[in-house]
């Protein structure tokens, strides 16, 4: 499918308009769409990330390093109950010897039981497949760090301070992977995905993740999940997950 | 965390602050200091009419926030982002200081007022400085009748 109109028409005037004068925090992207009439993210959509664990190093955690710093999870040297969105495990085949690497976050189901349990409806699906939640009704009741199979949530358990201004956090509210909606929704690739993608220096460049849209047959990600084989964590639990594993 | 149903009646003492006559009856200490002083905003204009703003503001917000964080709608003129890049001030040294630090712009009144909000134990108080953002080109609010005739959701 191709991308919604309001998606182009950002791109346009984000490309059209150039003389602009300063004020900090909003972008000429942000602008933009303030122009336009946007609409809601559709169902048309469905994002989607395909991790190749042949590709995941197993002393690489770039992709752990960025999300941290997207959202600004800094630690408190407390990891019990530090907020952790990406987790990165390392599976040892008892009897091979065979050992894969692999990030393990929020897989974002198409029938997420954090959803299902959540009492208020903080918890959600946004209609292009997110699973997030809304801090705003969140009631930190913590149903839904228990009910996740992955357990790909964390809950805030102390004062922030210093938060990103694209990313809030606080106190007394769950929270995990957005996957970078606020990247997504300008047609950004998710923090972890460009990380992995990017070569050099601190950076990771082992093209282990595969962002995009799982419903547009021309993306490439549904072109690869096409041809090759791969899996989803914990089929067995029929989740229809948006985070597919290759090579696992 | 809050709705805007609540807010019905408070509202009426918040018209009352900008009625000098009203206010003298508020309280003999508010008089006494009269309404907060408020820093002045970037751009010649707010992103609604000003007696618009003073009354309303945390209705667009409550809409802009169900807006962004479940339809992925952004960055538009009600964005709190936006409230914070065009009203926070810079201290002595050009470091931005927190927005709802005392006698800050989303401090003043409210304190006058007897508002307690929680929005900055999550939000950003100060505007966004990072590289990755601030790198990108700015923003600058049209000259022209606000924000390009958007229509009011
Ligand atoms: C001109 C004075 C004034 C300024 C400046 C002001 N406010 Fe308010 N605000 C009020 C008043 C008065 C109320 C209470 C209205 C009511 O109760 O109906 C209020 C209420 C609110 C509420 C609802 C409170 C709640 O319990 O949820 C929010 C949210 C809010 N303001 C956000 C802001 C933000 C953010 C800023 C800074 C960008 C700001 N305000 C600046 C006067 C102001
Ligand atoms: C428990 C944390 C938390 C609290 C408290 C909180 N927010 Fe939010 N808010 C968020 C998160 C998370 C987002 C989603 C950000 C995104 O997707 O970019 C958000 C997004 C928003 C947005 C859309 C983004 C923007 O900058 O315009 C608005 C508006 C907003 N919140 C208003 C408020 C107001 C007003 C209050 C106080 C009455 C408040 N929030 C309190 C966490 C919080
Ligand atoms: C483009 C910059 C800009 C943005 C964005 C902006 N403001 Fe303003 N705001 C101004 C200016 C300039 C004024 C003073 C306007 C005047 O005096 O006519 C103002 C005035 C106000 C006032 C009245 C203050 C007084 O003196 O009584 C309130 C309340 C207010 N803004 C709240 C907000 C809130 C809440 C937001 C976010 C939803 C916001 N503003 C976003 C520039 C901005």
């Amino acid at each position: 499918m191709t991308a919604p109109a309001n998606r182009k028409r950002r791109k346009l005037l984000a490309a059209a308009a150039s003389t602009v004068a300063a004020a900090p925090g909003l972008r000429l992207m942000e602008w933009a769409a303030a122009q336009s009439d946007a609409q809601p993210v559709t169902a048309a959509t469905r994002w989607g990330l395909l991790i190749d664990t042949d590709k995941c190093a197993v002393d690489c955690d770039a992709c752990v390093r960025a999300c941290n710093d997207e959202h600004g999870l800094t630690g408190t040297g407390r990891p019990e109950t530090d907020a952790q969105w990406i987790r990165k495990v390392t599976l040892t085949d008892e009897h091979s010897g065979r050992v894969t690497s692999l990030p393990v976050l929020c897989q974002h189901c198409e029938q997420p039981p954090c959803v299902d349990v959540c009492p208020t409806g903080a918890s959600f699906r946004r209609e292009d497949g997110v699973v997030l939640v809304d801090k705003h009704t969140c009631i930190g009741c913590r149903y839904c760090v228990i009910a996740c199979p992955y357990q790909a949530r964390s809950f805030v358990h102390e004062n922030l301070t210093a938060q990103k201004p694209y990313s809030p956090r606080g106190k007394g509210t769950v929270e995990g992977c957005t996957l970078c909606v606020h990247r997504i929704d300008e047609e950004r690739a998710p923090a972890c995905v460009e990380v992995c993608n990017s070569g050099g220096g601190d950076d990771c460049g082992n093209g282990a993740l595969l962002f995009g849209d799982l419903n547009d047959p021309q993306s490439a990600i549904a072109r690869r999940l096409k041809s090759a084989p791969s899996r989803q964590l914990r089929a067995d639990l029929d989740l229809n997950t948006g985070v597919r594993y290759e090579n696992l | 965390m809050s709705g805007g149903g609540f807010f019905a009646i408070p509202r009426i003492i918040s018209a009352a602050i900008f009625a000098p006559v009203l206010a003298a009856v508020v309280s003999v200490n508010a008089l006494a200091d009269g309404p907060p002083k408020l820093p002045r905003g970037k751009g010649a204009t707010c992103v609604e009419p000003l007696d618009v703003m003073r009354r309303n503001h945390m209705d667009f917000l409550n809409h802009e926030r169900d807006l962004t964080v479940r339809g992925g709608i952004r960055g538009r003129k009600h964005s709190l982002v936006g409230c914070i890049a065009c009203h926070a001030q810079r201290d002595g040294h050009g470091d931005f200081i927190r927005i709802d630090a005392p006698g800050q712009f989303c401090h003043a009144c409210h304190e006058f007022t007897g508002v307690k909000m929680d929005c900055f134990e999550c939000h950003a108080a100060v505007p966004d400085t990072s590289a990755s953002h601030a790198a990108a080109p700015p923003f600058v609010p049209p000259r022209r009748g606000g924000y390009g005739g958007e229509t009011r959701p």
